[in-house]
C-alpha cells in the first residue's frame, strides 16, 4: 500500500513537471528571457572591464564574487558539521576508555 | 581494499602520478582566466591528489604528505584569503570586495584581473581543505580488532525493498 | 509542441528516477543515492537551459568580438559550478549522519529503525 502510494507520488509530480515543461521555451532559442538581459550584459562589458576571456569565471569571481563568498562559507560549514559529528565523538570515546 | 604489501605496481604508479596530478591541478587554477577551470575544479583534482595517497598507502602511511589536522585550518584559511582581498579593497578605498580599489598600484582592469585571480587560490585552498576533511571523518570510525566492524554486521538481512 | 523541447523532458525522466530512489526504496544508503541522482537532474537542467543556436563557449574570442547571441548563456553554468561542489559536501555530511545511525542502531534498513525508534519512545 505504501509502494503503491509512492509510484502514485511519483506519476503526479512527472505529470506536474511535464504540464509546466511545454511552457519553457524552444531549446536553444536565442531570445529565451533568462538569456537576454542581464547575460547580454555581462558577455558585451566582461572582457573590456576585467581583461580575462574566461565569462563564467568573471561573472562568479568578479560580478557575483559575494555570492561565491557564501557558497565557499556553506562548503565550508559542511565539513565543519561532518568533523563536529565524527570525529570529536571519536575523541570522546578514546578519552573514555583510558 | 589493496594494502602496500601487496603490489608494488600501484604503489610505485600512485608516487609517481601525485606530483603530475597537483601541477594539472595549479594549471586549471591558474588557467581559470582564459580556459574553463577556476578555483573549484582546481581545489578538487588538489584533494584527489592527497586522496589518492589516503587510498594506496593508508590513513596512517600518508600522513606525512598531508596531515589530518591540517584539513579544517586550510579550509579556514581559504576563506581568510577570499574576505582578506575584500577587506583589503576597503582599505584602498572602494566597497567590499570591488577590486578596482585594491592598493596595488596597477590599473584597474589589471586590478580587477589579480583580485579575480586572489579569489579563485582562496576558493581552492577551502574546497581542498573541507574535501580532504570529510574523507578523513568517513574512514576510520572504528578501530579494527575492537570486534563489531562495518563489515560484519551479522546474518544478512537479505529484504531488498526493489 | 514537445519534440523542439526534447532535452528537458530528459531531464525531468532524469529527476523521476532519483525521486523514484528517495521514496520507494527502504534502504537508507539507497536513498541517499537516490538524492545524489535527483541534485545531478536538476544541475543537468540549468546547464541544458543555457544553450543557444549558434553559439560557443563563453570565452572571448578575437574573431568573434562582443556579440553576446554568439556565446552560450554564462550564467547558469557559474551557478552549478557552485552547486556541484555543495552536493559533494552535504553528500559527505549524509553519509557522516548515516555511520552515527549504524553505530547506534545496528542497521540501516528505515521499516527496522522505525521499530527501534518506538520501542525506545515507549521505554522512555
Amino acid at each position: 500500500m505504501a509502494r503503491f502510494l509512492g509510484f502514485l507520488t511519483i506519476l503526479a509530480v512527472g505529470a506536474v513537471l511535464v504540464y509546466g515543461g511545454m511552457g519553457l521555451p524552444a531549446f536553444g532559442d536565442p531570445n529565451a528571457p533568462a538569456a537576454v538581459h542581464v547575460s547580454d550584459q555581462y558577455l558585451e562589458h566582461g572582457y573590456h572591464d576585467t581583461h580575462t576571456p574566461n565569462i563564467v569565471t568573471v561573472m562568479i569571481a568578479d560580478y557575483r564574487s559575494f555570492d561565491t563568498l557564501g557558497e565557499t562559507i556553506v562548503v565550508f560549514t559542511a565539513g565543519l558539521a561532518c568533523f563536529l559529528l565524527l570525529r570529536a565523538e571519536r575523541r570522546r570515546e578514546e578519552e573514555d576508555a583510558e | 581494499m589493496i594494502r602496500p604489501k601487496d603490489s608494488i605496481i600501484v604503489e610505485v604508479v600512485a608516487r609517481f602520478m601525485v606530483p603530475f596530478i597537483q601541477i594539472f591541478a595549479f594549471y586549471v587554477i591558474f588557467h581559470g582566466h582564459y580556459s574553463p577551470g577556476g578555483g573549484f575544479q582546481g581545489g578538487a583534482l588538489l584533494a584527489g591528489s592527497v586522496l589518492l595517497q589516503r587510498v594506496v598507502f593508508g590513513k596512517r602511511g600518508s600522513q606525512s604528505g598531508f596531515a589530518t589536522r591540517f584539513g579544517i585550518p586550510f579550509g579556514v584559511i581559504g576563506i581568510l584569503i577570499y574576505a582578506g582581498t575584500g577587506f583589503l579593497a576597503q582599505a584602498g578605498g572602494g566597497n567590499f570586495l570591488q577590486y578596482d580599489h585594491l592598493p596595488f598600484g596597477l590599473s584597474p582592469v589589471y586590478l580587477r584581473n589579480v583580485g579575480i585571480l586572489l579569489v579563485e587560490i582562496g576558493v581552492a585552498f577551502a574546497v581542498m581543505g573541507t574535501l580532504i576533511s570529510i574523507y578523513d571523518d568517513l574512514v576510520g570510525l572504528k578501530k579494527r580488532g575492537e570486534g563489531e566492524s562495518m563489515h560484519s554486521a551479522g546474518p544478512e538481512r537479505g529484504r531488498d525493498a526493489g | 509542441m514537445l519534440a523542439d523541447k526534447w532535452p528537458y523532458f530528459a531531464t525531468v525522466l532524469m529527476l523521476l528516477i532519483g525521486l523514484y530512489g528517495m521514496v520507494v526504496k527502504r534502504n537508507l544508503v539507497k536513498k541517499l543515492i537516490g538524492m545524489n541522482i535527483f541534485q545531478s537532474a536538476i544541475i543537468l537542467f540549468f546547464i541544458v537551459y543555457a544553450w543557444k543556436d549558434a553559439g560557443t563557449v563563453p570565452v572571448h574570442d578575437a574573431a568573434l568580438g562582443d556579440d553576446p547571441s554568439r556565446y552560450i548563456n554564462p550564467i547558469p553554468h557559474g551557478l552549478m559550478l557552485t552547486a556541484i561542489v555543495v552536493s559533494v559536501a552535504t553528500t559527505g555530511v549524509a553519509l557522516a549522519l548515516l555511520s552515527l545511525i549504524y553505530k547506534r542502531f545496528g542497521t540501516l534498513e528505515e521499516d527496522e529503525l522505525l521499530r527501534e525508534l518506538r520501542t525506545d519512545r515507549e521505554r522512555g
